[in-house]
């Protein structure tokens, strides 16, 4: 009976389930759900449509390539100029470094770049690394400044480009590093002074722009030594970028070490270990892998930060750029596309660590479970 | 005390860099650090052609890289043993105090405050200025009084500024400047027509139209000067004997215009008759002795960058990019302004 | 928070194992220690700093002090909203350049926020090609310095715009030249007194009828619509005032002169340009501030939302916001100071903020000390305020427990 009523109830067939997979099926899910998303969809095809033949034919089709004064002002800013980078892509990648002997630059960026990137690799991550670190800028010190067997003597006001913003970050942020591991720690010590010296450095840095400091190392730092012992422009300015980038990562550190459970602290203390055996065997190891995607985030934004120095007439690869196209009459009008290029320099940089640091996120991850 | 700021020093910065950067320099009497470090150094523009430029090669040329130079051969008896720090109007003054440069020879106005409150002394004028205006041409403003609301571009920590604001006040006459930090930024707005007008001094003026603009012919410097600007080197306060080397070794380049001594005819000149030129040139009284330098100080210095009206005509003068006209600066004797005190 | 700040080791008893000879095994006295050195070590170098600095100005003559802020500046701005003459004193001047800063600093976090929440929502949408612009916008733009993109955009306004005699006119009354953007503005008369208190009971009636529909809500679940009425209300307060004012309706157009546009009210390149570059980089840190605290409130959430027939918007704004909320506030006031602090580098494009005005009075007085830490201290204080402030909405924010 119950059969049967079941039977007299059922219910017409359904047509089958949109297929999920294949092209026109994800067109739909993606592009046209409904005609909201459809709107969306054609508005945004209607400015691409309208915008991409122009930046195309501005920045490609039309282009002039060769570093052609003449042919470019003609095109007058109707199509990109690359000319004045074919032009001028010496002195905006080296700055002042005396043409002839810009070989050393290269080469110390090419071995800077290189070990970078050998740093990134979870293999080789070991004790030799710092090692490997503080021979690197040995040599790229040496190489620059010269001075021995046959190579001039190149003062460091010389320095320039890609180079010297490659310097200050990666030798800020290395020299930040340690001094940020012990604000950090400090900041959550027992100890109040301690901790409210640590508190106060954090606060007060992040509470001012980097432009002050820098203002400070190039203006006011002279009037704290006694005279004449005043350390280079250079060396002021890179304290200051040290100090600052410091402030920032210790509190990326601190979130670190505020992630690590009590009960590694009581394991630690109850195996007998001192306040720093604790910390260098215990704590640190953990914190540190657990905040190294905000270590490098902090090395994008010193990176990014560096071009802040041109503002104390330092000539990185920004500043480097305006001694390029400023003094030119003939190849000053064509600064967007040098701001393009040295952009472009910045953004591989910059975008290649954050995928890098996505991707390590993801493998520490992995490595927790 | 030295000690722990060494440590402290060495704590913030990694060992290497500390090694390697270099600059610091000497304590006690300049002119003792000058000679120890076998080098001068010296306070110079970022880049203005004429005054203080480098070329592509980073070789310095210009009126007040000239200063340095003859300074250096007087000195040191090499007018290439100069380093030369490029500085901003801002970092000039910070520079000379705290002993980064030797002497700063950067187109610096004299005036009282800059004498009496920032702990410098002003030597001796090297170049007779005035502040003006360049306008473009197209423009068709021919006098500063029709520049009523406009633009006007000005670079910051010059004396610049506040005459911009004096001499319009005083016409009233309201403008808008547009401050930037550095020369080159401001010139750059100025070209890109940001302002419609650009000041500094006419000689900056004059600089930066025949060097910088694409066509110096669409630009015009009005007639109007502003204001009174003697440029020339600053020293340090409180040392007088080395105050007094950069003071002496401009008025023999001045005296030897007036002796009609140059480059050239230096060797040849020191058996003139004339007792003057004898006792510039060293080869009868030792003038330099009275300075703590050697007899041929005075020597050395024309032989290195000629006199000073050679040094004009070089770096600044009608034959040059520049074209500006001696005017103000010819010597006493011919109109102008220049009288150096004799060497006796 | 206050317990997990002070899970540093325990402090274990005073003296551990038999070597009481030496006290260096006292954990408290090695802190005590620890501390001293740091207090002496901390006094000596500021001592010795403080020290060489006024030796150094006493040996040069430098002279110090505050006194100078009450002279006169001397020197003009070039834009202010308060009035300002170069014969009054420099305090004048800073509280203008202040102004400066304030200005960029407001324009740029409303425009950062309304851009950056579109563009993080816009990063969810379900529409490919709107996801992947956006997503393509922030990768962009984060990544570039934000002084560079300032000075590309100074460069492009100031090179790519004609001269003031040629200058763009897209709308009647709107002027777009290398000299900025001008625009008609109403003329204050005293009629304009009562639209602005017209406003202002606009506001009142808005906001007592939000709490009304509140308390409504709370006692019997029933819905008042709030925002149509509320914006009724706004816009009927102003009308009425405006009525009662006399309907002043006098408008400041600019117009093309000899030289300058005139009239009107104008903002200058440089202020376009600070503000455009701060805005479009902040906006893309706000775009992933705002995608990652949505995507933290759990799918549960949205999917109960769905259950109970809530359709997308509601679902966003009743659901899914207010929890995001907690989690986007504290890193976007974070981004809110940040842009407040990168304003600093307007003065790299001639901007007249604090940073410019404090260094042009370095210069004409030489008081380098005094003007860095003026400000310094003014940026500190910012940032503190924002700080209490953002203190302040967490703990009223906090999921109360009951």
């Amino acid at each position: 009976m119950a059969a049967a009523n079941a039977m007299r109830s059922l219910i017409a067939a359904r047509p089958a389930p949109p297929r999920t997979a294949g092209s026109l099926s994800w067109l739909r899910r993606n592009l046209f759900a409904d005609w909201k998303n459809t709107l969306a969809t054609l508005l945004v095809v209607a400015v691409l449509v309208d915008w991409l033949p122009f930046v195309i034919e501005w920045g490609i089709v039309d282009a002039v390539l060769r570093p052609d004064n003449a042919a470019c002002r003609a095109l007058e800013h109707a199509a990109a100029c690359w000319g004045v980078i074919a032009e001028k892509y010496r002195l905006i990648l080296f700055g002042r470094f005396p043409f002839a002997e810009q070989w050393r630059p290269l080469v110390g960026m090419v071995m800077m770049v290189g070990l970078l990137a050998v740093s990134c690799l979870p293999r080789m991550w070991n004790r030799w690394l710092p090692v490997a670190w503080v021979v690197l800028f040995t040599c790229f010190f040496v190489l620059m400044r010269g001075g021995f067997a046959g190579l001039s003597f190149v003062e460091t006001a010389q320095w320039g480009g890609l180079p010297l913003t490659l310097l200050l970050s990666t030798l800020g942020l290395g020299a930040a590093f340690p001094l940020s591991i012990l604000i950090a720690l400090g900041r959550r010590s027992h100890l109040p002074a301690v901790r409210a010296f640590c508190i106060g450095y954090v606060e007060l840095i992040r509470g001012i722009p980097l432009i002050s400091v820098l203002f400070m190392a190039s203006f006011m730092f002279p009037l704290f030594m006694p005279p004449g012992k005043t350390p280079d422009v250079l060396l002021r300015v890179f304290v200051g970028i040290t100090l600052f980038a410091a402030a920032y990562l210790a509190e990326a550190i601190r979130g670190g070490l505020q992630a690590i459970p009590k009960g590694q602290f009581e394991a630690a203390d109850s195996l007998g270990l001192t306040y720093w055996q604790a910390q260098r065997k215990v704590v640190l190891p953990q914190a540190l892998r657990m905040v190294i995607p905000s270590i490098m985030n902090s090395f994008i934004s010193t990176f990014k930060d560096t071009s802040l120095v041109t503002i104390v007439s330092l000539y990185d690869l920004t500043g480097s750029l305006g001694l390029a196209l400023n003094g030119d009459a003939n190849w000053r009008q064509f600064y967007f596309e040098g701001y393009l290029f040295i952009g472009l320099i910045y953004w591989i940089g910059c975008f290649s660590m954050s995928r890098y640091s996505q991707w390590i996120e993801r493998r520490l991850a992995a490595d927790a479970v | 005390m030295n000690n722990f700021k060494s440590i402290a020093l060495a704590g913030l910065s990694i060992g290497v860099s500390a090694l390697v950067f270099s600059g610091v320099a000497h304590a006690g009497k300049t002119l003792d650090g000058i000679k120890a470090r076998n080098q001068l150094v010296c306070g110079v523009n970022t880049g203005l052609a004429g005054f203080g430029a480098a070329d592509s090669q980073g070789k310095w040329a210009g009126m007040d890289v000239d200063v340095c130079r003859a300074l250096a051969a007087s000195v040191l008896n090499d007018p290439e043993k100069v380093k030369y720090v490029p500085l901003n109007a801002q970092q000039r003054f910070t520079a000379l105090q705290s002993g980064e440069v030797d002497v700063l020879s950067r187109n610096t106005t004299f005036t009282l405050t800059r004498d009496a409150s920032l702990g410098l002394s002003m030597t001796a004028v090297t170049y007779y200025d005035g502040q003006g205006f360049m306008v473009p041409k197209k423009s068709k403003i021919k006098s500063a009084k029709q520049l009523k609301n406009a633009a006007i571009c000005v670079q910051s920590g010059t004396t610049t500024e506040k005459n911009l604001n004096d001499y319009f006040k005083a016409q009233k006459i309201a403008i808008k400047p547009v401050v930037f930090e550095t020369l080159e930024a401001s010139v750059k707005a100025f070209f890109s027509g940001r302002c419609q007008a650009y000041t500094t001094d006419a000689s900056g003026l004059a600089s930066i139209r025949n060097k910088e603009a694409k066509n110096p012919d669409d630009y015009e410097i009005l007639p109007e000067l502003i204001s009174k600007e003697p440029l020339g080197p600053m020293v340090r306060r409180g040392d007088d004997e080395w105050f007094a080397i950069v003071k002496w070794t401009i008025y023999a380049l001045l005296e030897a215009e007036e002796y009609g001594i140059t480059a050239a005819n230096a060797d040849s000149m020191k058996t003139n008759d004339s007792p003057a030129v004898q006792r510039i040139l060293g080869s009868s009284e030792d003038t330099g002795k009275l300075l703590g330098l050697d007899k041929e100080w005075a020597y050395r210095a024309v032989k290195a960058v000629g006199n000073y009206g050679e040094m004009f005509e070089r770096n600044v003068g009608p034959k040059s990019a520049l074209k500006l006209p001696r005017g103000a600066n010819n010597l006493w004797n011919k109109g102008g302004l220049q009288y150096a005190p004799p060497i006796r | 928070m206050a317990s997990t700040e002070q899970q540093s080791p325990a402090t274990p008893p005073a003296s551990t194992g038999g070597t009481k000879t030496s006290r260096w095994r006292s954990r408290a006295f090695r802190g005590l220690a620890y501390q001293v050195i740091l207090v002496v070590v901390v006094l000596l170098v500021g001592g010795y700093l403080a020290g060489n600095t006024l030796e150094n100005m006493r040996v040069r003559g430098i002279q110090s002090g505050f006194g100078f802020f009450l002279q006169p500046a001397g020197f003009g701005i070039g834009e202010s909203m308060i009035e300002y003459d170069s014969s009054e004193p420099y305090w004048k001047a800073f509280v203008v350049g202040l102004s400066n800063t304030l200005r960029v600093a407001v324009v740029g976090i409303v425009l950062t926020t309304l851009f950056g929440t579109l563009l993080g929502i816009g990063r969810l949408s379900r529409n490919f090609l709107l996801r992947t612009l956006c997503t393509a916008y922030v990768e962009l733009f984060r990544n570039v310095p934000v002084l560079l993109q300032l000075l590309m955009w100074y460069f492009v306004l100031t090179d790519w715009l004609p001269d003031m005699s040629a200058a763009l006119n897209p709308v009647t009354g709107f002027f777009l030249s290398k000299n900025g953007l001008s625009f008609p503005i109403p003329v204050w008369s005293a009629g304009h007194f009562a639209t602005l208190l017209g406003l202002g009971g606009g506001i009142a009636a808005a906001w007592w009828h939000a709490r009304r529909a509140r308390h409504a809500f709370e006692i019997s679940g029933a819905q008042w619509p709030v925002l149509w009425p509320a914006i009724g209300m706004l816009v009927a307060g102003t009308l009425i005032g405006w009525l009662v004012g006399g309907m002043p309706g006098a408008i400041d157009m600019p117009e093309r002169g000899e030289l300058n546009i005139s009239g009107g009210g104008a903002v200058t390149p440089e202020f376009i340009a600070v503000t455009m570059g701060l805005t479009i980089y902040t906006a893309a840190f706000v775009a992933e501030i705002v995608r990652s605290g949505i995507q933290a409130v759990p799918r549960g959430q949205s999917e109960a939302a769905n259950s109970l027939g809530l359709s997308r918007a509601q679902n966003l704004r009743l659901v899914l916001l207010p929890q995001a909320m907690r989690v986007i506030i504290p890193p976007v006031t974070n981004q809110y100071l940040n842009l407040t602090k990168n304003s600093s580098l307007a003065v790299a494009i001639g901007y007249p903020d604090l940073v410019s005005i404090s260094n042009t009075t370095l210069n004409q007085t030489g008081r380098a000390v005094e003007c860095i830490l003026v400000m310094m201290t003014v940026y500190l204080v910012l940032s503190l305020l924002t700080a209490a402030l953002t203190n302040w909405y967490n703990t009223r924010m906090a999921i109360k427990e009951r």
